[in-house]
Formats: C-alpha cells, sequence, structure tokens
C-alpha cells in the first residue's frame, strides 16, 4: 500500500465461500469471515445451519446455498447463486468432507468412491469452478481442508487419509499453476476438533488421541477457523503450496 | 475468411492477453511475441469459445502457435 491512510483504512469485504459450512469447522470459518467484514456464503448438503437466524448471525450477510459437491450441476448452480449475490468468489474454503470409517478388509468399493467423491473429487469441482474468475482478476485464495491423518494415518480410514492425502497434491500443484495471478493455494490439517465428525470417532479413540497431542486437548473449530483466516488474509501474502497444521502437534514433523 | 469474425477474435485476444491491436495479427507467435504463457492461452481459449459458441478439444490446441493458426481453427468450426 502506497499511502499510510490505506494501512488504516478497514479492508474491502471479500466474497467468501465456504463449502460445508453448516456446522463444524466450515461454520467457524464463515463466522470468522462475517466478523472480517466478508460478504460469507456457505453451502450445505444436509441442511442450513440451525444458528443461522440466531444471536451469531451478525449484520454482515452470510448467504447459505444448497449443494452436493458430488453433482457438478449443483456445484454451478451454488456458484452461480454467490456470483448472483454477492460477485465473483474471491476466497474460496473447500472444507466439505464426509466419513465412512471401516477397516480396509471390509471396505467396500462404495465407502471408498463415496469418500473419495465428496473430499476429493469435490474438491476438484469447486476449485476447478472458482479459478476462473480469480485468474481472471489476477487474485484470490483458496484454502483446502486437510487432515492430520493425511500424514498421521488413522485405522478404520483409509479412504478418509487417501482423499485428505490427495489435497495436498492438488493445492501444491494448482499453486503452480495459478502462482502467476498471485492465487495462493494452502492446506490446512486440522487434527482433534470438536466437531460432529470427531464424535463419530467414539470417545475412547478419541481420548487415545489426545494422549498424543502436546497441547492436551481438542482444537475448537474457532483454533481452525483462525488459521484458514490467516491463509486468506494478505498477510498470507508470500505463502503458497503451504500445509499448515492445526493439530496441537499431534503429527508434528510428518 | 475476412473481418467480422477475425475482429471479434481479435477482441478476445486484446481483453485476455491485454496486448495492444497492432500486435494481433496473423503471424503473431502468442509465446514470443504476445507474451502469454500457458494459463493465458487457456484463458484465450475458453474466451473464444464463449464468443464464438464452439467447443475446442485439448488435443486440438496441440502445434498452435500463431494468432493465424488459432484463428483458423475457430473459424473452422463456424
Amino acid at each position: 500500500m502506497s499511502t499510510t491512510d490505506a494501512a488504516e483504512a478497514p479492508p474491502p469485504a471479500r466474497v467468501v465461500l465456504v463449502t460445508g459450512g453448516s456446522r463444524g469447522i466450515g461454520l467457524a470459518c464463515a463466522r470468522r469471515f462475517q466478523a472480517l467484514g466478508d460478504k460469507v456464503a456457505i453451502t450445505y448438503r444436509t441442511a442450513p445451519p440451525a444458528e443461522l437466524a440466531g444471536p451469531g448471525a451478525g449484520t454482515v450477510a452470510l448467504l447459505p446455498v444448497p449443494c452436493d459437491v458430488r453433482d457438478p450441476a449443483q456445484v454451478e448452480s451454488a456458484f452461480a447463486a454467490v456470483e448472483q449475490a454477492f460477485g465473483p468468489v474471491e476466497v474460496l474454503v473447500a472444507n466439505a468432507g464426509v466419513t465412512k470409517d471401516t477397516l480396509l478388509l471390509r471396505m467396500g468399493e462404495e465407502a471408498w468412491h463415496e469418500v473419495l467423491d465428496t473430499n476429493l473429487t469435490g474438491v476438484y469441482r469447486v476449485v476447478r469452478r472458482a479459478v476462473g474468475p480469480m485468474v481472471r482478476a489476477h487474485r484470490g485464495r483458496i484454502v483446502l481442508v486437510s487432515s492430520v491423518v493425511a500424514f498421521f494415518g488413522s485405522p478404520g480410514q483409509v479412504n478418509y487419509g487417501a482423499a485428505k492425502a490427495g489435497l495436498v497434491g492438488l493445492a501444491r500443484s494448482l499453486a503452480r499453476e495459478v502462482g502467476s495471478r498471485g492465487i495462493t493455494v494452502n492446506v490446512v490439517a486440522p487434527g482433534v476438533v470438536d466437531t460432529d465428525m470427531i464424535a463419530s470417532l467414539g470417545e475412547q479413540r478419541v481420548e487415545q488421541l489426545l494422549a498424543l497431542v502436546p497441547l492436551g486437548r481438542r482444537a475448537s473449530p474457532a483454533d481452525v477457523a483462525g488459521a484458514v483466516a490467516f491463509l486468506a488474509s494478505d498477510d498470507a501474502a508470500y505463502i503458497t503450496g503451504a500445509v499448515l497444521p492445526v493439530d496441537g502437534g499431534l503429527a508434528m514433523g510428518l | 475468411m475476412p473481418d467480422a469474425s477475425f475482429d471479434k477474435f481479435k477482441a478476445c485476444a486484446i481483453d485476455v492477453l491485454q496486448v495492444p491491436a497492432d500486435k494481433v495479427v496473423p503471424e503473431a507467435r502468442f509465446g514470443d511475441d504476445l507474451d502469454a504463457d500457458s494459463l493465458d492461452l487457456v484463458e484465450l481459449v475458453m474466451a473464444l469459445e464463449e464468443a464464438f459458441d464452439v467447443t475446442v478439444d485439448e488435443s486440438e490446441l496441440e502445434g498452435i502457435e500463431t494468432v493465424g493458426q488459432a484463428y483458423e481453427l475457430i473459424s473452422a468450426k463456424l
């Protein structure tokens, strides 16, 4: 910025899209961007966030759009809806994900494909749709929500771990493709976060994992949202292709 | 195949590649003369597909290096 005035002015509102934004990490990210004054859209598959009209709702818009990322047509219509309401997406947080856990010996093709289709191919779909307008605008921020499971492994999550590891390769190749346009592509790798998804692992497994977490506690969804917001911020302008663990130290060095 | 459609082609190239109009001539090479990288070319192809309502397959782009070659590829589809 060339003037001191500009440095003191609040940053202009950006158009942010968070997939899987109706709960957990996605909703926390949406709330964080909302608090920063951004125009935020979220996609949901099962239901829009219950608390949307509740006390968390600010004065700034939070637009829910239905989208199952397994369906290219729904991805297209979700982006069209966001563009119509707010304009082109400038910050994409690809967060939508599912689990279908079982040990490999009992993991059928269906459980494999379902998780890969949402967690990896779904990210390909939303990123592919988002990147065109970003290339034309010569700016953009893409943050993919991976998982500690990509690096640390987790029994029963061969499908999930493969998909989440795949996001790193996706992000790094894309970072090289669009770097010349000032677009950054980064990954956060959350660990044990206090969400419905983690609860589905069962209390015993969660306790086992927590015993290995140097910080000794679960992350709150807001802990992850802070890292995502940082990677989307001007302060992270020179960071691309990075994987930022938000795991309390669980997988450090992996 | 003259003017109207080449003008439209040229307008796309000027807009996407941000080059002056007088540089968009049939013999201009995208890389050397128009300073376009691979992403620029993808953008140009997408803009042309939209402007001319045609579809260009990846394989058809092989060996296309000049404005004239690209224009021929598009105009053959019209």
